[in-house]
C-alpha cells in the first residue's frame, strides 16, 4: 500500500499509520481514502483485531487537510460531490465500525484530518506547541465537507463548535483538551504505545464515558430548539455584520449545522455534501483557493542558496512597528539590538514584546523558557556601539528621509560589508535613501505592515543597485517570519502604498463632494473591503496620509492627476486620525447601532455642509477602480513582476476583497473589456485620472486574461 | 605560560549588568536570568557569533535549588547552542575569579579556545529552609519512612515542639568551620592587625566618593550591559549601591553590627547584599587575531591560594597575589593598576599591612621580605564592592572589566585582580595590557 501500512499487536489492536509518499505532509486525497476504505474492510472482516489506532507517519502532522491541488482539478459539481459522498462512506463506516477506534493525533490536525479525527471514538493527542487542530475551511469558501459540521457540534455543544468553524480559529493542544475536542494529552514520544493501550483498555471496557462539558448558559441554549433557533439567528447576524454579506461560506456553514440539529445527523450530512458542491464551484471560493496557491508559491524562496543566515538583527526605532518587526523575529535571530533614542524609549518597546511573548505563553504556542529566551536576545541600546557584525538591520523610524539617510550613515559607519539595511518605509523610494550611501547594494526595503505580528504580507523593494543576495537574505527573513513576500521594484509607493494612494484620493475627492464618510465606508465594505477607507486613514492616521501623498504626488502630477491637499489642510489644523481622536470619525462618543459618528467638524474643510448621498455603485466604482488602474499601471511598469504578486499584495496588504483574488484576478472575473467600459464612463466624467492603461487596453482587445 | 612566543589568553571583553542593593530592582528576577544579561551583552558588544563559543564558566554562591548548575541555565537562556557544555564553580567570594583561572587552564591545555566565564548573584530571593525538626519530620512523612498507620504518623510528630513548626534557617553568611561570621571574623582581624574604626570608616568613604564619581563621569558605562527588567520594562543603567552622603563623618556615627559593643565594622565598612551578574570573554591569543578581534588584555599569571581560616580568613589576596607575582616575575610597584575585592574595609587594611610587612613577607607569603610599598592612589579607583556592591559569585567578573578598562585608560602595563572567599582562599589574576 501507498499510503498506510498496518500492524497489528499481540493484544489484538490494529496500528494504521497514515504515510503519504509525496511530501512532508499528510493530505487527505482520494487515493488515501481508497487505501482506508479496503483498511477498514479488512479490519473488520478480521475478528481477532480487537481495537484500531489510527496515527500518522509524519515527523510533525497528522493529516493537515484535503488535498486542494486534487479538489481544484475536478471540473464539474458532480465530480465534487461524487468525491465527498465517498469520503463520507468511509467516515460513517469508521464511526460504526464494532471495534473502538483512537486517532493519535501529533503536530497538525487540520480540516479534513480533524474530521477523520472526529469520526474515530477516541482522540489522544500529544501536548506539544506543534499540536494544532482547526477548520480552515472558511477561509477558502468552503464548508468541512467530511462531516465536519455534523460530529463537531455534537462532541463538543453547538455554541463551542460555531466559532471553530467559522472564524477557522485553531486550538492548541491543551485548548482543544478543555473544549473537549481531544479525550485526552499525552507527552511526546510513545504516543502510538499508549493509544495502543487505549484501544486495548476501551476494547475491554467496551464504552466510553464522555461528558458534554457546557456551561449552564450553553445547557439552556443548546438543549432545545428554541435555544438553537436563537443561536443560530445570532451567528447569521454576526456573520452579515462581518462580512456584509460578501461570502457564502459562513452561512452554508451555519445551514448545515442547523439541518443536521434539527433533521437528525443523516440529513445533516447530506445537507453538507449539497452545500459543498454549490461552494466548490462559486468564484469566491476559487479566488480564495487562488490566493492559497499564490501563498503557498511566495513561500518558497527562489533564490535560497543566496542567503545568508541572519543572526545579529537590529531594529532602529522600537514603536509599534519596532517592536512589531522585532517580535516577529525574536523566534529566528540570535541577538535583536533595540535601538531608539534613549534606553527607556526601547524599554517601552520591549515591554510591548514582553506582553506578546507572555501572550504565547498563555496560549501554549511556546513554552514559558522559550518566552524567556526570546525576550532575552533583546538588547536595548542608545547608540550604535552594539553595532559590530549586525547582519540585518531594520529601520522603523519616523517617515522622513533626512532622518532616515542619517540612519544609514550611522549604521554603515558602525557596521561592514556582511550588514544588510532595510528601511521600513512606507512611501519613500529606497533609492533616494540610498543615494550617496557606502553600500548601495546592502540597501533594500521591508516595508512591514502595522500590526507586524498579524499582518500577513511583507513587501521587499530591490533597487538596481540592491544586491542579489541582499534579496535573498530578506526574503529568506521574511519568510521565516511567517509572512508572505512580494518582492516589487523601487519606486515612490512601492506597490501597496502607491495603489493605496488614488484609492483614498478618490474617498477625499468624494468628501469634498459631500458624501458622508459612513456612506463611503458602508459602500466598500459591501465591495468587500475589510475595513472601510475613511475609517482607514483616521486608524493609520491622517499624518502618515499627508506624508504619503505629499511623497507621491509629484508623480501623479506627471501623469495629470493631481491630488486632494485636503489631507495636509486637515495635518495642518492638527488632524492626525484615531490616535490623537480628531479625525473624520468621533471618538469619544459611543458608536451609535455598531457605526461609528462622523466628526462634522471636518466638513468645513471638506465642501461644507449639507451633505449628500451617493449611489453606492458610483462609490464603490470610483474608490476600487483607482486601486484597480493604478496595480494595471505598476504591472505596466514593471514594480511587479506578475499578476499573482499584484493580486497578493493587494489583498494582505491593503484588504482587497480577498473572494474576488486581487485586481487582477477581478479583472479576470469580470472580463477585461467590462472594466475598460466602465473606467471610459467614468473618465468621461470626472477625467483623466479613469483612462484605463494600455495594458487593459491590450488585453481587453486580445480577449486574453491574467491567469 | 608567561613566555612571549607562546599562544597567551586574550580577554577580549568583560562586562556586568548593573548592581543593584539585594529587594530593589531585581527583586522579580532569578540569577540566572541576570547571568543571562551579562552573556548576551557581552555577544553583542563584542559580535561574535555565539557559535564559536567553546564553554561556559560561572560562578555562583547561593545558587537557587531550580537552577543549581546556574551556567547552564544562562547559556541557554542566552540562545547559545545547546552543544556548548557549560558548568558553574563556587568558591565564595572569588567563585567568578576562579571561573576566569579555570577557563584559563582549559586553554591553556588546549581543551577550547573560547570560553565565557563570569557569575552570578541574586540575593533578593535566597532559599529559607524551614526548621531542621519540622524538615525531618516532612521528609520522613511524605518520602523517607511513610507510616501507613495512623499511628505510626503521630509517632512521627512526638517530640516536636508547637515552635519547631515555625523556625526558619536563614542562609548564614558564616564560616562553618569555625562557626565564625564574616563579619566576627573581620572584627578578629581588625583587633589583631589594630586597625581603627577611623581607618576603616575613612576607607569606606573613599570607595564611595570614587564610585559616585565614576557614575557621574560616565566611566563606568563602559564597562555595564543596562538591563530591561521583563514585565516592567524599567531600565536598569546605573548601580545603585554607591552613596554620595557616605562621607567618613556620617559612617562614625553608625553603631557597630557585630561586636556591638567594643567592634568597629559597621553595615557602612562592610559590603551589602548585592544582586548582580558579569561576563568575560576569554580567548586563545591566535584565535583572536583569526577572528581580528582586538584584545583588551593578556593573562599574564593568575594562582590560588589557601590560608588559616581562624587568622587569615580575609588575607587571601595578600598570599595570592605573591604567588601570582612570583610567577609573572614581577614585584608589586610594577603593577599601576589595582582591583581589590573589597569585603569589609577592615580587610582591605589588613591585606595591605600583609603585602607591606617585612615580617609577614617572610614568614606566611614566601617572599624574601616585604612585597612592596603599596601605593593607594592605584587601588580600586572606580570604588569597589563596599560602595558598587558585592554580588558574591560576580563580583570577579566586575573586577576583570574594571580593571581592563582602567590599564587601557591609564596606559598601565599591568594590573591586578584579587579576590578573598570564604573558607580562606584567595585568587590573583596578572594582566597585562594588550594594546
Amino acid at each position: 500500500m501507498k499510503y498506510l501500512t498496518m500492524e497489528v499487536t499481540k493484544d489484538g489492536i490494529a496500528i494504521v499509520t497514515i504515510d503519504c509518499p509525496e511530501g512532508k505532509v499528510n493530505k487527505v486525497s482520494s487515493g488515501l481514502l481508497n487505501e482506508v476504505a479496503g483498511n477498514l474492510n479488512e479490519i473488520n472482516n478480521d475478528k481477532s483485531i480487537k481495537g484500531m489506532v489510527i496515527v500518522s507517519g509524519k515527523e510533525d502532522n497528522f493529516v493537515v487537510g484535503a488535498d486542494i491541488d486534487e479538489l481544484k482539478g475536478m471540473r464539474t459539481s458532480e465530480e465534487v460531490i461524487a468525491y465527498i459522498t465517498k469520503g463520507h462512506a468511509i467516515l460513517n463506516t469508521l464511526e460504526s465500525m464494532n471495534i473502538p477506534v483512537v486517532a493519535c493525533i501529533h503536530g497538525n490536525c487540520l480540516g479534513g484530518g480533524l474530521e477523520l479525527a472526529l469520526a474515530c471514538n477516541y482522540r489522544m493527542a500529544v501536548n506539544s506547541p506543534q499540536t494544532v487542530m482547526g477548520f480552515p475551511e472558511v477561509q477558502l469558501g468552503l464548508l468541512p465537507a467530511a462531516g465536519g459540521t455534523q460530529r463537531l457540534p455534537r462532541l463538543i455543544g453547538l455554541t463551542a463548535a460555531l466559532p471553530l468553524l467559522l472564524t477557522a480559529r485553531n486550538l492548541r493542544a491543551r485548548q482543544a483538551k478543555k473544549a473537549g475536542l481531544v479525550d485526552e494529552l499525552v507527552p511526546p514520544y510513545g504516543a502510538k504505545e499508549a493509544a495502543a493501550k487505549k484501544a486495548l483498555e476501551l476494547a475491554q471496557r467496551g464504552n466510553i464515558k464522555r461528558k458534554l462539558k457546557r456551561s449552564f448558559v450553553s445547557f439552556l441554549l443548546e438543549s432545545n430548539p428554541v435555544g438553537r433557533a436563537i443561536v443560530f439567528s445570532q451567528a447569521r447576524k454576526m456573520v452579515t455584520r462581518q462580512t456584509y454579506g460578501c461570502y457564502p461560506a459562513p452561512f452554508a456553514i451555519i445551514e448545515a449545522v442547523e439541518c443536521g440539529l434539527k433533521n437528525g445527523k443523516a440529513a445533516g450530512l447530506k445537507k453538507e455534501i449539497e452545500l459543498f458542491g454549490k461552494l466548490v464551484i462559486t468564484s469566491q471560493s476559487k479566488a480564495l483557493m487562488s490566493l492559497f496557491f499564490g501563498m503557498t508559491d511566495l513561500k518558497k524562496n527562489p533564490q535560497k542558496s543566496l542567503a545568508r543566515k541572519v543572526g545579529k538583527m537590529a531594529v532602529i526605532g522600537t514603536g509599534l512597528m519596532g517592536h512589531g518587526i522585532a517580535s516577529v523575529s525574536t523566534a529566528i535571530c540570535d541577538t535583536i539590538l533595540m535601538k531608539d533614542v534613549s534606553l527607556d524609549a526601547a524599554a517601552r518597546g520591549m515591554k510591548e514584546l514582553w506582553k506578546g511573548l507572555e501572550k504565547k505563553a498563555k496560549s501554549g504556542a511556546i513554552v514559558a523558557f522559550d518566552r524567556d529566551v526570546q525576550y532575552g536576545k533583546l538588547i536595548a541600546c542608545d547608540d550604535y556601539s552594539l553595532f559590530k557584525n549586525t547582519d540585518l538591520v531594520v529601520e522603523a523610524v519616523f517617515e522622513d528621509i533626512a532622518l532616515k539617510k542619517r540612519v544609514l550613515a550611522d549604521v554603515e559607519a558602525a557596521t561592514s560589508e556582511r550588514t544588510i539595511f532595510a528601511s521600513n518605509t512606507s512611501a519613500i523610494p529606497i533609492a533616494d535613501i540610498a543615494a550617496g550611501c557606502k553600500r548601495p547594494e546592502n540597501v533594500i526595503g521591508m516595508h512591514y505592515f502595522s500590526p507586524v505580528p498579524k499582518m500577513p504580507l511583507l513587501e521587499i523593494i530591490t533597487t538596481d543597485k540592491t544586491a542579489p543576495w541582499v534579496t535573498a537574505t530578506a526574503l529568506d527573513m521574511g519568510i521565516a517570519q511567517v509572512k508572505t513576500c512580494i518582492v516589487v521594484k523601487d519606486g515612490p509607493g512601492f506597490y501597496t502604498t502607491r495603489i493605496l494612494s488614488p484609492m483614498l484620493n478618490e474617498v477625499i475627492l468624494l468628501l469634498e463632494e459631500g458624501a458622508i464618510p459612513n456612506d463611503i465606508d458602508r459602500a466598500m465594505r459591501q465591495f468587500g473591503y475589510p475595513i472601510g477607507p475613511v475609517a482607514l486613514i483616521d486608524e493609520v492616521g491622517i499624518d502618515v496620509g499627508a506624508h504619503v501623498a505629499k511623497e507621491l504626488s509629484p508623480m501623479f502630477s506627471k501623469r495629470g492627476m493631481a491630488g486632494s491637499s485636503s489631507l495636509m489642510q486637515l495635518f495642518a489644523r492638527g488632524y492626525c486620525g484615531k490616535k490623537n481622536k480628531k479625525g473624520f470619525y468621533l471618538y469619544d462618543v459611543k458608536k451609535k447601532k455598531g457605526q461609528k459618528l462622523p466628526n462634522e467638524e471636518v466638513y468645513a474643510l471638506l465642501g461644507g455642509v449639507p451633505r449628500k448621498k451617493f449611489a453606492v455603485e458610483l462609490i464603490q466604482q470610483r474608490v476600487s477602480s483607482m486601486m484597480i488602474n493604478e496595480a494595471l499601471i505598476c504591472l505596466q511598469e514593471g514594480i511587479i513582476f506578475c499578476p499573482r504578486d499584484g493580486d497578493i499584495g493587494a489583498v494582505f496588504g491593503l484588504g482587497f476583497p480577498p473572494f474576488e483574488g486581487g485586481p487582477f484576478r477581478y479583472i479576470d472575473h469580470l472580463g477585461a473589456f467590462c472594466i475598460v467600459a466602465m473606467l471610459e464612463s467614468l473618465e468621461k466624467i470626472y477625467g483623466k485620472r479613469f483612462s484605463p492603461p494600455q495594458i487593459l487596453k491590450d488585453l481587453a482587445k486580445s480577449g486574453k486574461k491574467f491567469y | 605560560m608567561n613566555a612571549n612566543n607562546q599562544d597567551r589568553v586574550a580577554v577580549i571583553d568583560a562586562c556586568r549588568t548593573p548592581f543593584m542593593r539585594s529587594g530593589t530592582a531585581y527583586y522579580d528576577l532569578m540569577a540566572w536570568e541576570l547571568g543571562r544579561c551579562a552573556v548576551k551583552g557581552l555577544i553583542a558588544r563584542t559580535g561574535i557569533e555565539p557559535s564559536i563559543i567553546d564553554y561556559v564558566i560561572m560562578g555562583t554562591v547561593l545558587a537557587d535549588v531550580s537552577t543549581t548548575n546556574v551556567a547552564r541555565e544562562i547559556m541557554l537562556g542566552a540562545a547559545l547552542p545547546g552543544s556548548i557544555p557549560a558548568h558553574t564553580c563556587t568558591a565564595a567570594c572569588v567563585s567568578a575569579n576562579i571561573a576566569v583561572t579555570s577557563a584559563c587552564d582549559m586553554i591553556n591545555a588546549g581543551e577550547v579556545d573560547t570560553v565565557i566565564a563570569g557569575g552570578t548573584e541574586s540575593m533578593s530571593d535566597p532559599a529559607i529552609k524551614v526548621g531542621k525538626r519540622y524538615r525531618r519530620f516532612l521528609l520522613d512523612f511524605t518520602m523517607y519512612k511513610r507510616p501507613k498507620s495512623i499511628l505510626g504518623k503521630l509517632q512521627l510528630l512526638k517530640g516536636m515542639k508547637l515552635k519547631d513548626f515555625f523556625a526558619i534557617e536563614r542562609p548564614a553568611i558564616a564560616e562553618y568551620s569555625t562557626r565564625l561570621s564574616m563579619g566576627a571574623n573581620a572584627e578578629r582581624l581588625a583587633r589583631r592587625l589594630g586597625i581603627t574604626r577611623k581607618e576603616q570608616d575613612d576607607y569606606a568613604a573613599r570607595s564611595h566618593r570614587l564610585a559616585v564619581e565614576a557614575i557621574k563621569n560616565g566611566i563606568m558605562k563602559k564597562e555595564i550591559v543596562p538591563v530591561v527588567v521583563p514585565k516592567s520594562g524599567k531600565v536598569i543603567i546605573n548601580d545603585n549601591g554607591p552613596r554620595a552622603d557616605a562621607t567618613a563623618e556620617k559612617l562614625a556615627s553608625m553603631k557597630p553590627a557585630f561586636d556591638r559593643h567594643y567592634g568597629t565594622v559597621t553595615a557602612a565598612n562592610a559590603s551589602f547584599l548585592t544582586d548582580g551578574a558579569s561576563a568575560v570573554l576569554l580567548m586563545k591569543e591566535s584565535k583572536a587575531k583569526a577572528l581580528g578581534l582586538k584584545p583588551l588584555a593578556y593573562i599574564r599569571s593568575y594562582a590560588q591560594a589557601g590560608s588559616d581560616p581562624w587568622e587569615e580568613l580575609l588575607l587571601g589576596p595578600a598570599f595570592a597575589t605573591a604567588r601570582a607575582l612570583n610567577k609573572a616575575g614581577i614585584t608589586l610597584p610594577d603593577i599601576k593598576v589595582l582591583e581589590i575585592h573589597e569585603a569589609f574595609a577592615a580587610q582591605i587594611l589588613a591585606n595591605i599591612r600583609y603585602m607591606e610587612s617585612e615580617k609577614w613577607g617572610r614568614e606566611k607569603l614566601g617572599q624574601d621580605g616585604k612585597m612592596g610599598v603599596f601605593d593607594l592612589e592605584r587601588l580600586n579607583t572606580r570604588g569597589g564592592s563596599l560602595s558598587i556592591g558585592h554580588p558574591f559569585g560576580a563580583t570577579g567578573g566586575r573586577l576583570i572589566a574594571s580593571c581592563c578598562n582602567r590599564m587601557q585608560e591609564e596606559n598601565a602595563q599591568f594590573g591586578l585582580v584579587t579576590g578573598c572567599g570564604a573558607g580562606a582562599v584567595g585568587n590573583a589574576i596578572i594582566l597585562e595590557n594588550a594594546q
